[in-house]
């Protein structure tokens, strides 16, 4: 096992890092820019280098920079965290060339599953289920509309090199094809610099349903069952939950064997997260791999008592994995909220700012993630997650219940958040439910 | 009448896509703002001829702050 370890992030991921690395009496390095001098993850840290400016190309993403403090500080290893550099198949490569172990998957995993044709070709070749669609991207509007016409409408065009929902387009019927292959043809253009799309069946309002895998070195692959995460915006997540709720049994063992047979057959090594869109008829399909530990791991630990971080660092140590398929047992649920420096009222304007006062609650069940501490300024330059806030029960019932609680506490001034807005969610009949899609926050279903 | 564009948020420019002299319709972006990993537009409020510029790329601008002026 490497003695000390680089954390190549900021913000509350950092904090649970350095937690990770203390649980296993390991040393650690924070990192930081001029913007995140009095950051409380460079106090928790035992040694701390500056990287540069604020601007995440000059600090945070600064490969030769992180390079050099590892360098200056001792550490064998780095963690990326999440965001950042987490899945750059090209810092991957640069941490082994400078002799430094990288706690994730291979460079080469990162790069297959980071090119989105490509992943789902190879989980396809898995025996994954894939959204039906064209396998390649369409030349015209023409085999676009022969492919649209197989499928069956609606259908949507997506961006070959693309993400984000940029260059998305939804096409109700077969007249509306060629107008709608022409502008999201141009969009991906000017966006990602090719122009090629793909065609896929429209799925209505499915749920996103993820399913948490961990492979090590000895070619064990297993999985730490699913994560609902249907309440986005901007597809990006508000509210995660483990297990997903109203899962039919069949459903579920089919997203988590087929979770286990895609990462298998990518011979993967470390943490990693399937995702799949879930739809009204219970069919399921592979949207993307996230070769990297997730935001939303605490509700999985919650429910399994593990420490996914820990084993993070025994399975890049080489070590095996310190649980069996058999010995992961859920008990209970576990329910995540994100608390954004967002407005909801001005559809999630971003808004930087000063914490000038800040009351997180705790208790029984209750376990908080936060990157902040009152007085912590709220830079333009990062991500806006200021806090996660997780809550466990015997049951669902019990964890949202305490969930609700917890939030009708949190006091947080200075900065707007999206914390009006999740107290609506988890008082919402539809959530308390288990009822729920990928479209709700959009479709106004949390208004008033 | 001049009239002011302002920053609607706190953010970095990320891009002027507007020029002085350029003729902008109602809700044309005239500069792109980075904020929390976002792009976010500044539209013109109006039709108008870009007078004036007052940001450059890169730069930290304050919400309220104006940006562009309208002639």
């Amino acid at each position: 096992m490497f003695r000390t370890v680089l954390v190549a992030n900021r913000g509350e991921i950092a904090r649970r890092i350095v937690r990770g690395c203390r649980a296993l009496g390991l040393r650690t390095v924070a990192v930081y820019s001029e913007a995140d001098r009095d950051a409380p993850h460079v106090k928790d840290a035992d040694h701390a280098v500056l990287l540069g400016p604020a601007p995440a190309r000059e600090s945070y993403l600064s490969v030769e920079r992180i390079l050099a403090a590892a360098r200056e500080s001792g550490a064998e290893a780095v963690h990326p965290g999440y965001g950042f550099l987490s899945e750059s198949w090209r810092f991957a490569e640069a941490c082994a060339r400078a002799g430094l172990t990288f706690i994730g998957p291979s460079a080469e995993a990162i790069r297959a599953m980071g090119d989105k044709p490509e992943a789902r070709r190879r989980m396809a070749a898995a025996g994954v289920p894939i959204v039906p669609g064209s396998p390649e991207p369409v030349a015209d509007a023409a085999s676009a509309e022969r492919v649209a016409g197989g499928l069956g409408y609606p259908v949507i065009l997506k961006a070959a090199a693309g993400g984000g929902g940029i260059g998305m387009a939804k096409v109700a019927s077969a007249d509306e094809l060629a107008g709608a292959f022409a502008t999201a043809t141009r969009r991906a253009q000017s966006a990602f610099g090719s122009g090629q799309v793909y065609v896929e069946r429209y799925l209505e309002a499915p749920r996103h349903v993820e399913v948490q895998v961990f492979g090590d070195t000895k070619g064990t692959v297993v999985h730490l069952h699913d994560r609902e995460c249907s309440i986005q915006r901007r597809h990006q997540k508000l509210v995660e939950e483990s297990p997903a709720p109203n899962l039919d049994a069949r459903i579920r063992r089919g997203l988590t064997e087929a979770a286990v047979a895609g990462a298998r057959a990518i011979g993967y090594v470390n943490a990693g997260t399937l995702e799949f869109l879930v739809d009204a008829q219970g069919g399921f399909y592979f949207l993307e791999m996230n070769t990297r530990l997730q935001v939303e791991h605490p509700v999985t630990e919650e429910i399994t008592g593990l420490d996914l971080v820990a084993a993070q660092l025994r399975v890049a140590a080489g070590e095996p994995l310190p649980f069996t398929q058999e010995t992961i047992e859920p008990r209970g649920a576990a329910v995540e909220v994100r608390v954004y420096a967002e407005d909801p009222a001005r559809n999630f304007l971003p808004s930087p700012g000063t914490i000038t006062r800040l009351a997180l609650p705790g208790g029984e069940g209750i376990r908080l993630e936060s990157g902040v501490v009152e007085g912590s300024v709220v830079s333009v330059h990062y991500d806006a997650l200021l806090f996660k806030l997780i809550a466990r029960g015997a049951d669902r019932a019990q964890a949202i219940e305490r969930l609700a609680r917890a939030l009708d506490t949190c006091v947080v001034e200075g900065v707007k958040t999206t914390l009006p807005l999740l107290r609506t969610i988890t008082a919402h009949a539809d959530f308390r439910r288990g009822r729920v899609h990928t479209q709700m926050v959009e479709q106004g279903a949390f208004h008033g | 009448m001049a009239e002011e564009i302002k920053a609607h948020i706190t953010g970095v420019v990320f891009q002027v896509t507007a020029k002085v002299g350029d003729k902008v319709a109602a809700g044309d972006p005239v500069i792109v703002l980075e904020s929390m990993k976002m792009e976010i537009p500044v539209e013109a409020p109006r039709a108008g001829a870009v007078k004036e510029i007052r940001v450059r790329e890169g730069q930290t601008v304050q919400e309220g702050e104006t940006v562009v002026v309208l002639e």
